[in-house]
């Protein structure tokens, strides 16, 4: 075996820039996808729990269908597949946009949203009927009771499975490189075609992906300490 | 007009007949204490009157309003009508503040610098002023029941409804709570209190009925309930709890 490390080349001209924009673009995706995933997957968990049968319906159906099919089907769908069905105003708005990266936001929020969805569900069963009965016994509206007393307490106790499904939406947003999001997994091809250096390259894109998860599962832990510190002690 | 009024209410829960057929009327300002044995329907016929409950016939008048009407909004209803529970059923997620001023700032769309200071006053009158800033768990449960009695009170309700509250407490937190509740009773509240304390029923009560397999057995003024109960069962159900 004759090959040599080279730490520094990885470094070196533009490379580290590339690893820096597409460590950027990687949480602009998973951000706004995650915002999406979490009033995605609220809506359908209310629907599923609404008493509408044709809503609980689609609601089942939608979580089983995207939590069955595999995501890099899903987001090859979106991409090359979805034109014949987008509404034309969609369309319309969506070639204005970064086509790539819209799709991504599109493809990781859908599915993540299935999995937010159960998660959800369960945390709102886990809630006693006794807080929605004592919320409508005064008079507030079945969204009203949801959204000031049932979803709070139901989000806190999700909190555990919830990141680990933040995680891995930013972990599964890697996956957009196929379509061409400069993301940071592209960009550590990028580099180690340009460097022939492939095991520097994605050493340093592993690390970058393992420090933003810890991070995040830190950030969102200790927010959540605090919360029960002063909250639901039951 | 009466403030309640039920008529021939029947309700099943499958076959079991929970309710049998149940006429009552409630004036203005009266306060109707309703006992009976486990099992008997008295919770059932409280909580049908802010339609917790469905009934499968029959019909329940508040203000001469059909409470099952089809027009009848059934959020106004309920916000003019408190319920206290047997577990308080306070939402642990907020504060004591927060609990009291919810409904008023959702449902009636007060103003929150109005809503806290009507809050705060109710916790004054029901002697715990100082707790506001406090989370539910933080309180005996005597003290969480007067938070779960001034949440009611902030929507100014016209009648207070009672399902067994001082049932969960522990005996020395029971006058806490009967103590406001008296207070409420004697300033005119229209109230109906499922509960066992007999020595509540009798100092307030204008009437007390007895409940047992869905049907009223027995009803009339504390003084003739205590002392000439008419039915076998009443003398049965009283000997057991005086």
């Amino acid at each position: 075996m004759n090959y040599t490390f080279n730490w520094a080349l990885i470094f070196a001209g533009e490379y580290g820039r590339w690893f820096v924009d597409g460590l950027a673009v990687t949480l602009e995706l998973s951000g706004i996808s995650i915002l999406f995933a979490l009033l995605l997957g609220t809506l359908l968990t209310v629907l599923r729990l609404s008493r509408v049968r044709p809503l609980v319906w689609f609601s089942a159906a939608y979580v089983e269908f995207f939590r069955n099919t595999p995501l890099m089907v899903q987001i090859f769908f979106w991409y090359f597949g979805s034109d014949p069905i987008l509404p034309d105003f969609f369309k319309k708005w969506l070639y204005q946009q970064n086509i790539e990266f819209a799709t991504a936001v599109i493809a990781l929020s859908t599915y993540t949203a299935a999995f937010i969805a159960e998660e959800l569900r369960s945390g709102i069963l886990s809630i006693p009927k006794t807080q929605l009965e004592a919320s409508r016994a005064t008079g507030l509206t079945f969204i009203q009771a949801m959204r000031y007393v049932i979803l709070p307490q139901a989000f806190r106790i999700i909190i555990p499975p919830l990141i680990s499904q933040f995680l891995n939406l930013i972990k599964n947003s890697s996956l957009a490189m196929t379509i061409g999001v400069m993301e940071l997994t592209y960009m550590a091809r990028q580099v180690e075609a340009h460097t022939f250096h492939g095991f520097e390259a994605f050493t340093v894109s592993t690390l970058i992906y393992l420090s933003l998860s810890l991070l995040v599962s830190f950030i969102i832990n200790q927010y959540n300490k605090h919360f029960l510190h002063i909250g639901s002690r039951r | 007009m009466p403030m309640i009024e039920i008529h021939n209410v029947n309700k099943w829960y499958g076959d079991f007949h929970v309710l049998k057929n149940i006429n009552e009327t409630v004036e203005k300002g009266e306060v109707l204490v309703i006992c009976g044995p486990s099992g008997s329907g008295k919770s059932t016929l409280v909580r049908c009157v802010n339609r917790l409950e469905e009934i499968d016939q029959g019909e329940i008048l508040i203000e001469g309003k059909n409470i099952h009407a089809k027009d009848q909004d059934i959020n106004q209803l309920r916000a003019e009508i408190g319920i206290v529970f047997q577990q308080f059923n306070l939402y642990p997620h907020l504060t004591v503040l927060r609990n009291i001023t919810l409904a008023p700032m959702k449902v009636k769309k007060i103003p929150r610098d109005e809503a806290e200071a009507t809050a705060l006053a109710l916790l004054e009158r029901v002697g715990i002023g100082n707790q506001a800033h406090k989370y539910p768990v933080e309180l005996s449960g005597g003290q969480q029941q007067r938070v779960a009695i001034a949440r009611a009170l902030a929507m100014k309700p016209k009648i207070m409804l009672f399902d067994e509250p001082t049932s969960a407490l522990d005996p020395e937190m029971i006058n806490e709570v009967l103590n406001v509740m008296k207070d409420l009773a004697r300033e005119g509240m229209t109230m109906l209190c499922v509960t066992h304390e007999m020595g509540f029923a009798r100092e307030v009560a204008d009437r007390v009925i007895f409940m047992d397999h869905g049907e009223i057995l027995e009803r009339g003024t504390p003084e003739h309930f205590f002392t000439s109960p008419q039915h076998e069962r009443t003398k049965a159900f009283l000997k057991e709890i005086l």
